[in-house]
């Protein structure tokens, strides 16, 4: 029943009776902005064919939202800015090179399956944006890994090569990533090129090198997370806690001479670390909201990621070590509460 | 050095306090008519001890405490009884009430002032302050003579008054500390006398800077009181968070300041103990703060307690169009009216009138996305978005598992949500389903 309120009716709820200004949709779309960094760096150095594979990650998103809400009579939640984050999170993990129709079926494994299937908003265990990522590796892992070298395609001066190929990708110098080549060839031949150690650490920063389209940047992903710290949008415990982990242990364990002889600047700034470490693994729902359990799970999720990069077959592991540290995220949860006022230990 | 604080939890809500914090205490003229609930305190009500058609004086006893949580109620006016009835209170019950009509002679009882107050034994001081049936005049209105008697083996070292006024608007206590401190800290000497304490200290959030100043220049005539600044915080006002913050001591789950050797009093009461074993004076008024956006003219009053909240909002000019809610108390903690025909009562520190801003309340609520923000919030250290989510499915008894009963609903983790969820009201709901 609906009651209707006389201006002179006074409204009768209980305490309390005031509310912060955040919400769930201004957290959204704040992250969004976030990331737009990111985003342009990847046009800058992949050229305009970034906005399309974006854009249709996003458009997936927002149907498959719509769609299965719709099936489900449920209301429709699109404004509330998660699935075009979600869709915005695809997008960057994607190679530039993609064909059409795998950023339009992940993005509806990542929204439509991951998301809206569990449950919608909140109820997700995985990370959408990941497992559309890991969906689409899994089922094309030619078109997922076949990197270009960034070649400035947003050029000024020569304003159509950013126009090149938008429809279907034709040329392009092919490329491995660092980490791709750690893998196959050996720490020597990521130097190769280099006259200084330290010059490829500069391309790492700025985000010159071959990689999906909004992760290589890494001073354009820190710009966006700073901002999103300051605005206490996302707490410092799990990306701090999971770069150290890689950095400690890719250090200890990632030498050929030994232990304590591996790279740890190298390997903290290659891959999807970055990007995973500030804005997938710090996702609300798929994560502890325990400062402790935060801690954990950036520990957790950086031995996988070391493990999966030195052990195991892929060169990169940041979207498996997140996805499988998203199952325990519950049980993190459960097992490290926080102390309870007046409570003591043991009790 | 920094402010002292408490050490988890807490949230910085605009503390609006502007409206009123500049305003000095008016006197508010005893209205035509009042209406004086017997049950103005945590506790068993009080029975009637006169009748209708009889005449009262100005402080006579109209009320008797049936037990020993309980405290007595006097008449504010001299005038007629007309009726005893039972009629609504702020929290919405019906509470049996005595209805005097105002002769507006205020002819009172005569009192007899005792100057050397403080040279008496503690049970004959602590025995005025029964007779002048003083409560926490924060809110919590528990009676103070009951505080006052800890049992033996729980010894008190520490008295602290509480000068937070953390809710955001109010304002009451800020001037009474501007306008009365010798008052207030005398109230806290005659408590250090009764309990057998050296030590006092005063809490005052910063944002009361002149209130600070003034305490801090009285209590250099006083022995064993400190004034203390805080940093301002929400819920830095709750007696766990106030001690916590002052003497960094952990009040036991479930347990009462009295564990950790402390009593805490607000400075409301502290003002009305100082007046009640000088002059035997009893609480027949208190300072209330008018304010909020949809008050005409915010004002800081002194109420004779039984008048009615229209009266209150009548003499401050009234409410603005587009009222939308009016409040007993904060807005943190206090009550909704769904009407102003409900009298000041010992425990109204605050009348406030929010206008919709689209913040006061929300009709649809979204799915928790366990963003942390109230576990972050929460001063007793709790995880509020469990219960929510298990209040939702039904799951009452599981909230035991996360310490459903040491939450003191301060409502923190519903201000910070921003899925809008009723946390706190759905912890209360759990509350009462479930048994301890």
């Amino acid at each position: 029943m609906e009651i209707k309120r006389k201006e002179s009716d006074f409204i009768v709820t209980v305490s309390p009776h005031v509310r912060s200004v955040e919400t769930v949709p201004r957290i959204m779309w704040t992250v969004v902005v976030s990331l737009l960094p990111a985003l342009l760096c990847g046009v800058y150095f992949f050229g305009l064919r970034v906005i399309f594979v974006t854009a249709l990650c996003i458009v997936g998103a927002l149907f498959s939202e719509w769609f299965v809400e719709k099936l489900a009579g449920k209301p429709i939640t699109i404004g509330d800015g998660s699935a075009f984050l979600s869709g915005l999170l695809l997008g960057l993990t994607m190679p530039v090179t993609v064909p059409f129709y795998i950023p339009l079926i992940s993005s509806f494994i990542a929204v439509g399956i991951t998301k809206q299937i569990f449950g919608g908003i909140g109820y997700n265990i995985f990370n959408p944006a990941l497992i559309g990522r890991a969906f689409a590796l899994i089922t094309w892992p030619r078109a997922m890994t076949s990197w270009v070298e960034p070649s400035k395609m947003f050029d000024l001066n020569n304003i159509g090569a950013a126009f090149s190929n938008i429809g279907m990708w034709l040329d392009g110098k092919t490329s491995a990533t660092p980490l791709g080549i750690l893998k196959l060839e050996g720490i020597a031949k990521v130097f190769e090129p280099y006259a200084a150690k330290a010059d490829l650490y500069m391309n790492l920063l700025i985000g010159q090198r071959a990689g999906s389209i909004g992760e290589t940047s890494v001073i354009a992903i820190l710009i966006g997370a700073l901002f999103l710290m300051l605005r206490r949008y996302i707490s410092w415990h799990i990306p701090v806690s999971y770069l150290a982990t890689v950095g400690l242990f890719s250090w200890i364990l990632g030498g050929k001479e030994g232990l304590f002889t591996g790279d740890a600047l190298l390997h903290v700034l290659s891959g999807g670390l970055m990007l995973g470490a500030f804005f997938m693994a710090t996702d609300y729902v798929t994560s502890p909201s325990v400062k402790k359990g935060r801690l954990v799970f950036g520990f957790g999720c950086g031995i996988l990621t070391v493990l999966i990069r030195l052990k195991a077959g892929y060169p990169e592991g940041v979207m498996f070590a997140i996805l499988i540290m998203n199952c325990f995220a519950p049980l993190i949860d459960r097992n490290l509460k926080q102390k309870v006022f007046g409570l003591r230990k043991g009790k | 050095m920094g402010l002292l604080t408490f050490s988890v939890g807490g949230i910085h809500p605009n503390d609006n306090k502007l409206y009123t914090a500049n305003l000095p205490i008016e006197n508010l003229k005893a209205p035509k008519q009042l209406v004086i609930p017997l049950s103005q305190h945590a506790g068993a009500p009080c029975k009637p001890v006169v009748e209708p058609g009889q005449r009262v004086f100005m402080y006579s006893k109209i009320g008797e405490p049936t037990a020993f949580v309980s405290a007595s109620v006097h008449s504010s006016v001299s005038g007629k009884v007309i009726e005893i009835r039972n009629h609504p209170s702020s929290t919405g019950r019906m509470v049996l009430s005595v209805v005097i009509e105002n002769d507006g002679k205020d002819e009172a009882v005569e009192l007899e002032e005792d100057e050397d107050y403080i040279n008496k034994e503690p049970d004959v001081l602590k025995e005025r302050i029964k007779q002048a049936g003083i409560v926490g005049m924060g809110g919590a209105t528990f009676p103070t003579s009951v505080k006052l008697s800890p049992p033996k083996e729980k010894p008190i070292d520490s008295i602290i008054i509480n000068g937070a006024e953390c809710e955001p608007y109010l304002t009451a206590d800020h001037r009474m500390m501007v306008e009365k401190p010798i008052e207030v800290l005398e109230g806290l000497r005659v408590l250090m006398k009764v309990l057998g304490v050296a030590n006092g200290y005063v809490g005052i959030e910063n944002n009361k800077k002149d209130a600070i100043k003034y305490m801090v220049s009285a209590c250099a005539g006083f022995e064993g009181i400190k004034v203390l600044p805080l940093k301002v915080k929400y819920p830095q006002g709750a007696e766990k968070m106030l001690i916590k913050s002052i003497l960094n001591r952990e009040v036991p789950a479930g347990g009462l300041p009295m564990d950790v050797r402390v009593v805490v009093q607000n400075v409301g009461t502290a003002y009305a103990i100082y007046e009640a074993v000088r002059y035997n004076r009893p609480v027949v008024e208190r300072v209330v703060s008018v304010t909020g956006a949809g008050i005409k003219n915010p004002k800081n009053l002194k109420v004779r307690i039984g008048t009615q909240i229209k009266d209150v909002i009548d003499y401050c000019g009234g409410v603005k169009a587009g009222v939308s809610k009016v409040i007993a108390g904060g807005p943190m903690m206090g009550f909704a009216l769904y009407s102003t025909d409900i009298p000041v009562t010992k425990g109204t520190s605050g009348i406030v009138a929010l206008v919709e801003q689209g913040l006061t309340h929300y009709e649809k609520y979204r799915a928790c996305i366990r963003c942390g923000r109230c576990i972050e919030a929460c001063p007793m250290g709790l995880m509020p978005q469990m219960f929510s989510v298990y209040v939702e499915r039904g799951f009452y008894e599981d909230c035991k598992d996360y310490n459903l009963f040491d939450c003191f609903e301060c409502g923190s983790c519903t201000y910070v949500c921003p899925a809008k969820r009723p946390i706190v009201q759905q912890i209360r709901l759990a509350k009462t389903l479930v048994k301890r």
